[in-house]
């Protein structure tokens, strides 16, 4: 299993691998936005993509619940397993693979509904009709997202109607009310001010007790405060993948000791 | 100078004088149909002119509204043969409204002010608003009801003519309903029972079952018949009360005129009115014209059918342009492969929109009403047959017609709504594993309602003050029924309609008594306008609703 090539270390980590990826190339058009990337994230631990701006570390989160499939001109080649499965084989229902693998973005973006409808959305796509049941698993989810005391009075209201920080918890709490088995984070906080992130951050090492989560990210300080394994990709590569301490402390590279003393990106 | 044009200034000028002439242009045009409109329905006082001819030695009196005047030259005066004073260079005429139309040889004369002496305004003149013949003008005499007679000078002579006009407007409203409603009812009840036997010799029913359905309608043909007789009887009577009580009318010359009261709307006193009667007499006006049918060739009474006419097809236009435009843009933007064809088709849809409407109207006749109405009729109407039913302007192919005149105008408005929605509630939607067509219906539709809003409040501003196209799919100028009414199935789309914007060009080209229906284009003019402003006001605010509801913080 243990893959390597001139410039990554041995990707395969102590842990079971809830995803690998395996060569996995991707291309916009001519541009070539993945060259090959070969990783494993570990289950029920937070993993970490750094790196500067454009070096596909969102293109590579949105390979794991096929998001590019959106984009006409992408082109995608190698292996994304989700517990052995590639999730890129013909045969997989990409709306059953998107209901494993939830997705946070950067910008909140609630729907135009209220906060419960914002939180029982997946439920009812998948026909849940009981009051009851949506009404338990919307407290649940809210709970779990740590915005329930602040919103069960205003269930109805209009979810637009929350602070940034409020919506991108509600957003997570949209994510796990399906309770997925993977949370992919696309850089959660950047759009928020500090005590919203500080809370988010908060939520994610909550969260992970029961969640497999990956998480992009531009601050390295919120990589090594929250995640338990940091990659750090540059120009469509991973320079170097091992656990947060490792990485931040020893770094193997010359390029990831310049990204993360701050020498450019 | 350099500098001034260097600062930019002139542009500002420049910028600043378009917008200031844009306005000026649109003030004015609400400005003249708003005074002209709302003016005509002020009680004007009748004047008493006495003119002294000086050619002839002739005295004339008129007795009269002034309707309006105007300054012309002195030499078309002394053209016409009038004796002009040497020093005046311009002389005034006036337009005088002297009514009595069966009486004189015409209702509207100009007259010079040579010659005329100061306008006076003389008490106790009646101004009658009649059923036929227009207004007239004059001094009341005598009320004969049969035996009894009142003269003008008794006291109780102005309580027995309102009491009798009340007993007149009474039977003339009952004559209305049975004439319209319970007759209508029977006609149309024997024509159904005509089209069944029609049907059963189609159907090719014979022998016994023949015989005996036909002895069913006509025993039912006979009961309607008894039914017709008897209210028959009844209107002959009406009728005949109708005619008995009379007003004897004394014209300016002296003639005396004997008006039935049958044939009076309304009296009115207007010189010996205080202003709050002249208020609440001008709002009776303002409210008769809205609510009245028309009468003498549109010249006279209100516009109702026409302001029903119009909100009723721009209804049913709305309905059925507003799923089509918005499923055919939900097409072209969210599954149509973005390529030539879909571009080609978008160029198509949108330079639909600039298709002169008289184009749709020659199309809705020909394709609308001549192919899919003479095929509705053939199949479904086959009893009816050779009288259309559907095969014939109608109300339905005036708002299919304009439905698709306004087409373009619902897509564009949709796809800008749609395209305008941000890709993350998309993308947040598919993440939580909803299919796209289920990300369409539950997030992205109903975001786009204010964009489809927009379109829908364009297509009705457009509809409601379309004419041309209409006068070949189903608008006439007078329509004997309504399109909703209280016989079954209610609404009747199949009906002629009369439309506010036709009855303008009615009114105004089309009418045989030019001045009496000047103030009248106006006036509809206006409710026109009106009417397209209260249904933009209505749209409009629905979608600031909408968009208040889909409010977003990146907005």
């Amino acid at each position: 299993m243990i893959q390597t090539n001139e410039l990554t270390e041995p990707t395969m980590t102590q842990e079971a691998a809830k995803f690998s990826v395996r060569n996995l190339r991707l291309a916009y058009g001519e541009s070539e936005a993945l060259k090959g990337i070969d990783l494993d994230i570990p289950e029920k631990k937070v993993t970490a993509f750094i790196g500067p701006s454009g070096c596909g570390k969102s293109t590579l989160l949105r390979c794991f619940n096929r998001m590019n499939d959106l984009v006409d001109s992408c082109k995608i080649t190698g292996e994304v397993l989700l517990d052995g499965e590639n999730i890129y084989a013909p045969q997989v229902d990409v709306a059953e693979l998107r209901r494993q693998v939830g997705m946070v973005f950067q910008k909140p973006n609630p729907f135009p509904k209220s906060i419960f409808e914002n939180v029982a959305y997946g439920l009812r796509l998948q026909g849940v009709k009981d009051r009851r049941t949506l009404m338990d698993v919307v407290e649940k989810a809210l709970r779990g997202a740590a915005l329930w005391d602040e919103v069960k009075d205003r269930l109805n209201d209009n979810a637009f109607g929350l602070s940034g920080g409020q919506q991108q918890r509600l957003v997570i709490a949209r994510a796990i009310a399906i309770e997925p088995e993977v949370l992919l984070l696309d850089e959660p906080a950047s759009a928020l001010d500090p005590i919203s992130t500080l809370k988010i951050e908060e939520l994610i090492n909550e969260l992970k007790d029961t969640y497999t989560i990956v998480i992009v990210t531009h601050n390295m300080q919120q990589a090594a405060r929250v995640s338990d394994y940091t990659a750090f990709l540059y120009m469509g590569e991973m320079i170097e993948y091992a656990d947060t301490n490792t990485l931040f402390t020893t770094p193997r590279h010359k390029q990831t000791e310049d990204y993360i003393t701050g020498r450019y990106g | 100078m350099k500098h001034w044009f260097k600062s930019g200034s002139p542009w500002i000028w420049l910028t600043a004088g378009a917008v200031s002439l844009s306005v000026i242009m649109i003030v004015g045009l609400l400005g003249l149909i708003a005074v002209r409109g709302f003016s005509h329905f002020w009680p004007a006082p009748v004047a008493q002119i006495a003119i002294h001819d000086p050619r002839n030695q002739v005295e004339e009196t008129l007795l009269g509204e002034i309707a309006r005047s105007e300054t012309v030259t002195a030499t078309l005066a002394r053209e016409a043969g009038h004796v002009v004073p040497e020093n005046l260079s311009v002389v005034t005429r006036y337009l005088i409204k002297q009514g009595n139309r069966e009486q004189v040889s015409s209702d509207f004369v100009w007259r010079f002010d040579l010659g005329m002496a100061p306008f006076t305004y003389p008490k106790g003149v009646y101004a009658i608003e009649r059923r036929t013949w227009g207004d007239f003008y004059g001094f009341p005499v005598a009320l004969q009801l049969e035996q009894q007679h009142w003269q003008a000078t008794d006291a109780d002579f102005a309580k027995a003519l309102n009491d009798l006009l009340e007993q007149s407007h009474q039977r003339h409203q009952a004559i209305t309903r049975i004439e319209r409603q319970d007759i209508g009812k029977i006609n149309s009840q024997m024509n159904a029972l005509r089209l069944q036997q029609r049907q059963l010799e189609l159907d090719g029913v014979k022998g016994r079952a023949l015989l005996e359905a036909k002895q069913g309608i006509a025993q039912q043909e006979q009961a309607l018949q008894a039914e017709y007789a008897e209210l028959r009887t009844q209107l002959d009577q009406l009728y005949s009360e109708q005619e008995k009580a009379q007003l004897r009318m004394r014209m300016m010359n002296g003639k005396e005129v004997a008006i039935a009261l049958a044939d009076i709307v309304a009296i009115t006193m207007p010189n010996d009115m205080t202003l709050g009667q002249k208020w609440a007499e001008y709002f009776k006006q303002v409210g008769g014209f809205l609510s009245k049918e028309p009468r003498e060739a549109n010249t006279e009474g209100g516009i109702f059918p026409a302001i029903f006419g119009t909100i009723t097809m721009v209804f049913i236009m709305s309905i059925m342009v507003t799923p089509f435009g918005v499923l055919a843009a939900i097409y072209l933007r969210e599954y149509a492969k973005q390529g030539v064809v879909t571009r080609l088709v978008r160029i198509s849809v949108y330079n639909l929109a600039g298709v002169p409407s008289i184009v749709y109207g020659v199309f809705g006749l020909g394709f609308f009403i001549y192919f899919l109405g003479g095929n509705i009729d053939r199949i479904f109407y086959e009893a009816a047959l050779p009288s259309p039913t559907f095969g014939t302007p109608g109300l339905f192919w005036a708002s299919l017609t304009l439905a698709l005149l306004t087409l373009p105008v619902v897509i564009v408005s949709t796809e800008e709504g749609l395209a305008r929605i941000p890709s993350t509630i998309r993308q947040g939607s598919l993440a939580l594993g909803a299919t796209k067509s289920e990300t369409l219906w539950r997030v992205v539709v109903p975001l786009a309602t204010p964009g489809m809003m927009t379109g829908l409040i364009l297509a009705i501003a457009r509809a409601a003050g379309e004419v041309a196209p209409l006068m070949l799919v189903g608008v006439v100028k007078l329509a004997p029924t309504l399109p909703v009414d209280g016989e079954f199935p209610f609404v009747h789309l199949e009906r002629k309609i009369m439309h506010l914007g036709f009855h303008i060009f009615d009114v105004g080209f089309q009418s045989p008594n030019v001045e009496a229906a000047r103030p009248l284009v106006y006036a509809t003019a206006l409710t026109l306008v009106t009417l397209i402003v209260v249904l933009n006001i209505t749209a409009i605010s629905i979608r600031n609703r909408l968009r208040e509801k889909y409010r977003n913080d990146s907005d």
